[in-house]
């Protein structure tokens, strides 16, 4: 329980362990990789898995495509250096996902194919939508990447001692192989894997820190009251503009559903149901997962101590890993490390994928073939817009080595949450939304979130060392999820759109009926058809 | 069945599953609001102890996080079996 014991820490240092379970994970994922492969023949099964994958399958994916090393080292160190505050963010974190499951969830699955951009533009015109989906889709994944690569290069710096590129090569290199070659199948079992993994290990760094307070969490969490005062069990300074909280916690709560990479896993399960149960498991995973966290961020706070932390990495992003040194000693850090390394890989690997989806099939497929392009045109395209999304991470992550990245998470949450949201949210529910209308929302979302967030005090005075910034808030939420939902909704009625119009019962019927994916069935035939039978002839084979 | 009254009791149907979505959705939004707006306003309140090293503020905040995972649930055990049931004899 000596704060100081730390001083012979093997952080930063080659750890036999850390690399043997890393090469263990990635030898047994590129081996899934390897057997993906040879099952990926279509863009379906590239982009959705084919549809085959279980609900309790796709809750550990959706899971692991969400807890990214972000949530587990940085809520961790956010709670050991203070306190209570950390779970704001945990709390912030979780609540999006019951608002994907009443609104998003099974619509989504009925209506899209393999990305949300499918919905919206299910009954508008196809070119401006997709166009402008995409644009939202890129910058998103965009601005996600680049702080994932970045948070990576640094990680792996400080737990292994390899060099920030190196480190940012082979988190790009072993993506680029998931994603290329084994398409969705591969990232979803990459993601189980790691989520299983990431699971376990928080679960018994937890258990081996409660086992010193005889399995109480109340005993821990009154230590660390004794230690560093009882404010640690109170909030602090992380809230302290009612205005910037709300703000913030708009652009978590919808953001999550509008999330590229989270939305295209509900087009790899089977149908609606499916897509329901998925996300019930994903919830229960992710706030087990969160309220591990909490504890793991007390007891690095009591058993290796906030100076030895701070020492380590200013941010608190190493005091995970400095308690499983602490407490399980040089083994457990190396295992540690390596599931945090893991992680950082299947959630890259995710993004690119959405992102892939984008280019490939809103604007290559969509716009520029007008849906004419053949099967294996369509899958080449696909692999050629990953490993250029792979490139291009691996790119962006060295030039922006030693930037503070922590916005960009911010920023990309804001976007989907005000570029993408809206725009699916009217699709679905108002019958009088138009081309026009959804161009609108999107764009503007799209631009007022970059906007704001370059006026923002983050980017202003922490980033650009200015004394002041134009715009108050950190995160632009408040402002710009509203003006999307108006933007889309008086565009709309200004200029209105008979079709569209017409063509909402179709979308309503297969919103509920749900159609299945290969078939899209005028309405009129649809009870004929029998949906509920063979949904889907191209899932049948797995 | 008729093709007017089977359109009726689909639209019917669907409007259930929307309200009960929107009431559901409505539930998060307050428990968890509600939660962040007594951190921005009433501090000292999060911060008493209910008992040594337990304060208020962590109950409410690990109780938001069940409410959500709860009532995701509600809505699944509703969708997967009520309304899938009467989804599936519309389909008939």
């Amino acid at each position: 329980m000596n704060p100081t014991s730390t001083t012979g820490s093997q952080l930063g240092q080659p750890n036999a362990t850390a690399i043997f379970f890393f090469l263990l994970f990635v030898g047994v994922t590129l081996a899934i990789t390897w057997w993906a492969a040879r099952k990926t023949k279509t863009t379906s099964e590239f982009f959705a898995a084919g549809g085959g994958v279980s609900a309790l399958q796709n809750g550990f994916a959706l899971a692991g495509d969400y807890m990214s090393a972000a949530s587990f080292l940085g809520i961790a160190g956010l709670v050991a250096l203070s306190g209570f505050d950390g779970l704001i963010y945990s709390v912030g974190w979780l609540v999006g996902w019951p608002v994907v499951t009443f609104l998003i969830a099974e619509p989504l699955r009925n209506l899209g194919k393999y990305t949300f951009a499918d919905v919206v533009a299910y009954r508008l015109k196809q070119t401006p939508v997709r166009l402008s989906a995409a644009l939202g889709t890129l910058t998103v994944v965009s601005f996600y990447l680049i702080a994932q690569m970045v948070g990576a290069g640094n990680l792996i710096h400080l737990l292994f001692g390899l060099s920030y590129e190196v480190a940012v090569v082979i988190v790009g290199v072993v993506m680029i192989l998931y994603v290329l070659f084994g398409g969705m199948i591969a990232t979803t079992w990459v993601q189980i894997v790691k989520a299983v993994l990431l699971l376990a290990g928080a679960s018994a760094l937890a258990g081996a820190v409660l086992y010193r307070f005889g399995f109480s969490p109340v005993a821990l969490f009154n230590e660390a009251s004794r230690q560093y005062g009882e404010q640690v069990l109170a909030p602090g300074t992380l809230v302290s503009n009612p205005v910037e909280t709300v703000s913030l916690g708009l652009a978590l709560m919808f953001g999550t559903a509008g999330l590229p990479h989270i939305l295209m896993r509900f087009y790899t399960v089977p149908d609606a149901k499916a897509a329901r149960s998925s996300v019930f498991y994903a919830t229960g995973l992710i706030g087990y997962f969160y309220l591990v966290t909490f504890i793991l961020g007390f007891g690095a706070a009591v058993l290796v101590g906030r100076q030895s932390i701070t020492g380590v990495d200013k941010g608190g992003n190493m005091a995970a890993p400095m308690l499983a040194e602490v407490v399980g000693g040089t083994g457990f850090l190396g295992f540690i490390s390596a599931v945090a390394f893991a992680t950082i890989l299947a959630v890259v690997a995710g993004l690119t994928l959405s992102g892939a989806a984008a280019l490939s099939h809103d604007l290559w497929s969509s716009v520029v073939r007008k849906g004419q392009a053949p099967e294996h045109e369509q899958l080449k395209v696909a692999r050629l817009a990953s490993l250029f999304l792979g490139v291009l991470a691996v790119v962006l992550g060295v030039v922006f080595k030693g930037q503070n990245v922590a916005f960009m998470v911010g920023l990309a949450f804001a976007i989907a949450a005000s570029a993408n949201f809206p725009a699916l949210l009217l699709s679905m529910a108002w019958k009088k939304f138009t081309t026009n209308g959804a161009v609108a929302s999107m764009l503007t979302g799209s631009f007022s979130a970059v906007v704001l967030i370059f006026l923002s005090p983050t980017v202003q005075i922490d980033l650009l060392k200015n004394t002041s910034a134009l715009f108050p808030l950190k995160n632009p939420g408040i402002i710009t999820m509203p003006l999307a939902f108006f933007v889309g909704v008086a565009v709309s009625l200004l200029f209105p759109e008979k079709e569209a119009r017409e063509r909402f019962a179709e979308v309503k019927h297969r919103m509920h009926v749900g159609a299945g994916k290969a078939a899209a069935v005028p309405v009129a035939q649809v009870p004929s058809v029998s949906p509920g039978a063979t949904p889907r002839p191209t899932a049948t084979k797995a | 069945m008729s093709e007017p009254s089977r359109n009726d009791a689909l639209e019917a149907l669907a409007s259930s599953r929307w309200r009960v979505a929107a009431a559901l959705t409505v539930a998060t939004l307050v428990a968890y609001f509600g939660f962040i707006l007594l951190v921005a306003f009433n501090k000292p309140l999060m911060g008493q102890q209910l008992v040594p090293g337990l304060s208020v503020g962590i109950v409410l905040g690990a109780l938001v996080i069940v409410t959500a995972w709860a009532l995701t649930g509600i809505y699944m055990l509703w969708a997967n079996g009520k309304y899938d049931r009467a989804l599936s004899q519309l389909r008939r």
